[in-house]
C-alpha cells in the first residue's frame, strides 16, 4: 500500500483520522489511569504528536519495521499494535505484550513489525540500522523506521547510525520528532543547528523538515523516503516539528520554568487532530462514528486489561534465556 | 584428527558456521583485511556483504548486530580489543542482554560478540584489559572463554548456534601460540556450561580461566615434581558456570586456588570462590586462594606489566599457601 503516490482514498483518510483519535484517546485514558495509580511504572504520553505517528506509519506495510522510544504509544498504535495487550502491559498484567516485564517504555508487538520501544535515548538507532541490514540481506524491499526525539539527535549513536546506514545504503528512515524539548532542555540550547534535518548533509543523504502537526504533509515526505529506501537508494532523515502538550513525565508540569502558556496555546491552535479533520475531510457525522468506535475499543481494551491476572513471582525467570 | 593452532581453530569454526547457515555473518573493523588470521579466507569465500568491514564505530556496529539478530540473523561482531567493548556497552548490556526478557519472549538476540582480550604485549592500560567479570554480572548474557584450540572451535560453533547473546572471549597471546592440538573435524561443538578437568589430582584444585590455563598447567607440572598433585579445572563457560564440577573437585582436595587475568576485586575468582564456599564450606581446609591482576591498570613497561599480571610462579605460590607448605 505504500508505494502509490496517487491521492489517498477516502477510506484511508478516514483510517488515518481514526488512528490519530485512537492514539489521542488511548493516551488520555492512560494518563488518567496513571494519575489514579493504576499504571505500573512511569509513562510518557505523546499527545500533540499524533500527526507524526500516523503520517509516518500510514506509509508502511505490516512487515516493515519500526523502533520507537520511551514516548512510543503513538507509534505503537499507528503500526497496528494490539490495544488490549498494550493496555494490559501498562497495568502490569501477565497478558501484556511483554508479560509485564517491559511496561510502557518497552512496548513491542513484533508480529506487527513493531520491534520495540527502547528507553535508552538513542539506543534504537544502531538497532534500526541492524534491522535495515537484515532487510538488505533478505532483499524483499522492507524498510525500517527509527523514531527518535530532538534529544537523541545529540547522542553519539545518531552519528554512528546515520553514517553506517548511509555508507551501506540501507533501507532505513531516521524519523526525528522534534517536540522542542529533551525533558526540560530546549532544542535551541542543546542543538547546533536550527533544523535537525540539516545534519543529513553531513552524511550525504536527503534531509527534510516537515510540519509534524499536519498528518498529510508527514505522510507525503514519508512516501518519498520509503520509496527511496525500497528501491535500494538508502536512508533519509525526516524531521517533523511538533510539540508535546504534556510534561515530560509525572513530576513535570504542563507549563513550568521551561515553557509558557502562550507558547503552548500557539501550538495547541495547530492541534494535529483539528488539522486532520479539515484536510482529511472528516464530517461531523463521521467524527461521531469514529468517537463511538474508539470509545468502545478502549473500553474493551481496558476491561481486558483489568480482568487479566498479574504475573506470579515464578515468572521472573521466564524468557530470560532462549 | 588434524592439529590446529588456536587461531586456525577459530578460523575453521567461522568457515564452517558461515557455510552451514546463510544467516550467519561477520562484521567489525578490518575483518576482511584480517589482522590476526582468525578471519583468514572468509571475505574471499563468502563475499564482502557477509564479511563486512565496518567504520570505527563499536557502538554502531554492535548495536546493528543486535538489530540484525532481532530480525532473525546470526551476526558475529568482532570487537578487536576488549577495551573497545566499553563503547558498545549499551547494545550489549542494555539491549542484547535484556530484549528477549523485556519484550516477553517475542524475539531473541542470537548474536556472538568476539572479544579479543588480555595483556602481555606491552599495549598498556587501554589495550590489555580482561573485563569478563563485568559481563558475568549481567543476566541475559552468556560468557565463554576457551583456553585451547579444540574448545576455541567447539565453543565458537556452539556460540553461533546458541539463541542467546554470547560474549566470546579470546586472548591475544593465545593468538600468538604456535602450539597445535588435535581438533575434531567437522560438525562438532563443545557444550556450553560444562567445565573440563584438564588434569586430575587429589591435593589441591586449581581453577584457571582462559589464557591463564597455561600458567595453571605449568604450575601443576612443577608442583607434581615436589609430590603435590593438583586437579586443574577449566570452566570454559563463565555464564552459565559449571559449579558442580568445581565443587566435586574441592570435595576431594579441600583446597582451591582460582586464577584469572582480570583484576582481583569483584572478579571471576570472587564469584567462583563464593559459589564454592556456599556449596562445600565444610570440606575446605584453607581459605580459597585467588591469583588475578593486581588492582592497578595494566602498565606498559615490561617489568611492571609482569608484576601486575598472574604468572606460573604466582600460581605455585598460591597453591603452596593453600597447602601450608613453603618453597
Amino acid at each position: 500500500m505504500s508505494e502509490d503516490k496517487a491521492p489517498l482514498s477516502d477510506e484511508r483518510m478516514q483510517t488515518m483520522y481514526r488512528d490519530m483519535l485512537r492514539i489521542r484517546r488511548f493516551e488520555e485514558t492512560a494518563f488518567e489511569l496513571f494519575e489514579q495509580g493504576e499504571v505500573v511504572g512511569g509513562i510518557h504520553v505523546s499527545i500533540g504528536q499524533e500527526g507524526c505517528s500516523v503520517g509516518a506509519c500510514s506509509t508502511l506495510n505490516e512487515d516493515d519495521a519500526i523502533l520507537t522510544t520511551h514516548r512510543g504509544h503513538g507509534h505503537s498504535i499507528a503500526k497496528g499494535t494490539r490495544l488490549p495487550e498494550m493496555m494490559a502491559e501498562l497495568l502490569g498484567k501477565a497478558t501484556g505484550l511483554c508479560h509485564a516485564k517491559g511496561g510502557s517504555m518497552h512496548i513491542a508487538d513484533v508480529s506487527k513489525g513493531h520491534y520495540g520501544a527502547h528507553s535508552i535515548v538513542g539506543s534504537n538507532m544502531p538497532m534500526g540500522v541492524g534491522i535495515g541490514l537484515a532487510f538488505h540481506f533478505e532483499g524483499k524491499g522492507q524498510v525500517a523506521v527509527i523514531f527518535f526525539g530532538d534529544g537523541a539527535a545529540n547522542e553519539g549513536s545518531f552519528h554512528e547510525s546515520m553514517n553506517l546506514a548511509a555508507i551501506w545504503k540501507l533501507p532505513v528512515i531516521f524519523f526525528c520528532e522534534n517536540n522542542h524539548f529533551a525533558s526540560s532542555t530546549r532544542v535551541g540550547y542543546a542543538t547546533s543547528v536550527a533544523d535537525i534535518s540539516a545534519r543529513a548533509g553531513g552524511y550525504d543523504i536527503p534531509g527534510v523538515t516537515v510540519d509534524g502537526m499536519d498528518v498529510l504533509a508527514v505522510h507525503e515526505v514519508m512516501v518519498e523516503a520509503v520509496d527511496r529506501a525500497r528501491r535500494g537508494l538508502g536512508p533519509s532523515l525526516i524531521e517533523a516539528k511538533t510539540y508535546r502538550y504534556f510534561g515530560h513525565s509525572r513530576k513535570d508540569p504542563q507549563f513550568g520554568p521551561y515553557r509558557t502558556e502562550e507558547e503552548w496555546n500557539e501550538w495547541k491552535a495547530k492541534d494535529p487532530l483539528l488539522v486532520a479533520e479539515k484536510i482529511l475531510g472528516v464530517s461531523e457525522e463521521e467524527k461521531k462514528a469514529h468517537d463511538e468506535a474508539v470509545e468502545n475499543e478502549l473500553k474493551d481494551a481496558l476491561s481486558f486489561a483489568r480482568q487479566s491476572p498479574e504475573p506470579e513471582p515464578d515468572d521472573v525467570y521466564e524468557d530470560l534465556y532462549a | 584428527m588434524p592439529e590446529l593452532t588456536y587461531v586456525e581453530a577459530l578460523n575453521e569454526a567461522l568457515h564452517e558456521e558461515m557455510a552451514r547457515d546463510e544467516k550467519v555473518f561477520l562484521m567489525g573493523e578490518d575483518v576482511a583485511f584480517d589482522y590476526f588470521g582468525v578471519c583468514s579466507g572468509l571475505a574471499d569465500r563468502f563475499g564482502r556483504d557477509r564479511v563486512r568491514d565496518t567504520p570505527i564505530c563499536e557502538l554502531g556496529f554492535t548495536g546493528a548486530g543486535v538489530g540484525a539478530a532481532m530480525a532473525g540473523f546470526r551476526p558475529i561482531v568482532d570487537l578487536r580489543f576488549m577495551d573497545f567493548a566499553t563503547y558498545a556497552l549499551d547494545p550489549i548490556v542494555n539491549q542484547a542482554a535484556k530484549l528477549r526478557y523485556m519484550l516477553g519472549g517475542q524475539l531473541s538476540v542470537p548474536m556472538v560478540a568476539r572479544i579479543p582480550s588480555g595483556a602481555g604485549l606491552q599495549y598498556g592500560a587501554t589495550h590489555g584489559q580482561s573485563l569478563e567479570a563485568w559481563f558475568m554480572q549481567v543476566p541475559g548474557l552468556k560468557v565463554l572463554y576457551p583456553s585451547c584450540p579444540s574448545d576455541a572451535k567447539g565453543l565458537l560453533k556452539a556460540a553461533v548456534r546458541d539463541d542467546n547473546p554470547v560474549m566470546f572471549i579470546e586472548h591475544r597471546l593465545l593468538y600468538a601460540q604456535k602450539t597445535k592440538q588435535d581438533v575434531p573435524e567437522g560438525d562438532y561443538t563443545t557444550p556450553i556450561g560444562v567445565a573440563e578437568v584438564k588434569r586430575a589430582g587429589a591435593d589441591a584444585t586449581i581453577v584457571g580461566i582462559g589464557y591463564q590455563m597455561g600458567h595453571c598447567l605449568e604450575a601443576a607440572e612443577a608442583l607434581a615434581g615436589e609430590g603435590i598433585e593438583c586437579e586443574v579445572i577449566d570452566p570454559r563457560s563463565l555464564t552459565p558456570l559449571d559449579v558442580e564440577t568445581i565443587t566435586a573437585s574441592v570435595r576431594k582436595t579441600s583446597r582451591c586456588v582460582i586464577v584469572e587475568e582480570g583484576h582481583l576485586r569483584s572478579g571471576v575468582g570472587a564469584e567462583i570462590s563464593a559459589a564454592i564456599q556456599e556449596a562445600v564450606f565444610e570440606y575446605l581446609d584453607a581459605p580459597i586462594g585467588r591469583v588475578a591482576a593486581l588492582m592497578a591498570p595494566i602498565p606498559v613497561q615490561t617489568k611492571l606489566e609482569k608484576f601486575v599480571l598472574p604468572s606460573t610462579e604466582k600460581v605455585i605460590a598460591a597453591v603452596r599457601k593453600a597447602l601450608g607448605v613453603s618453597a
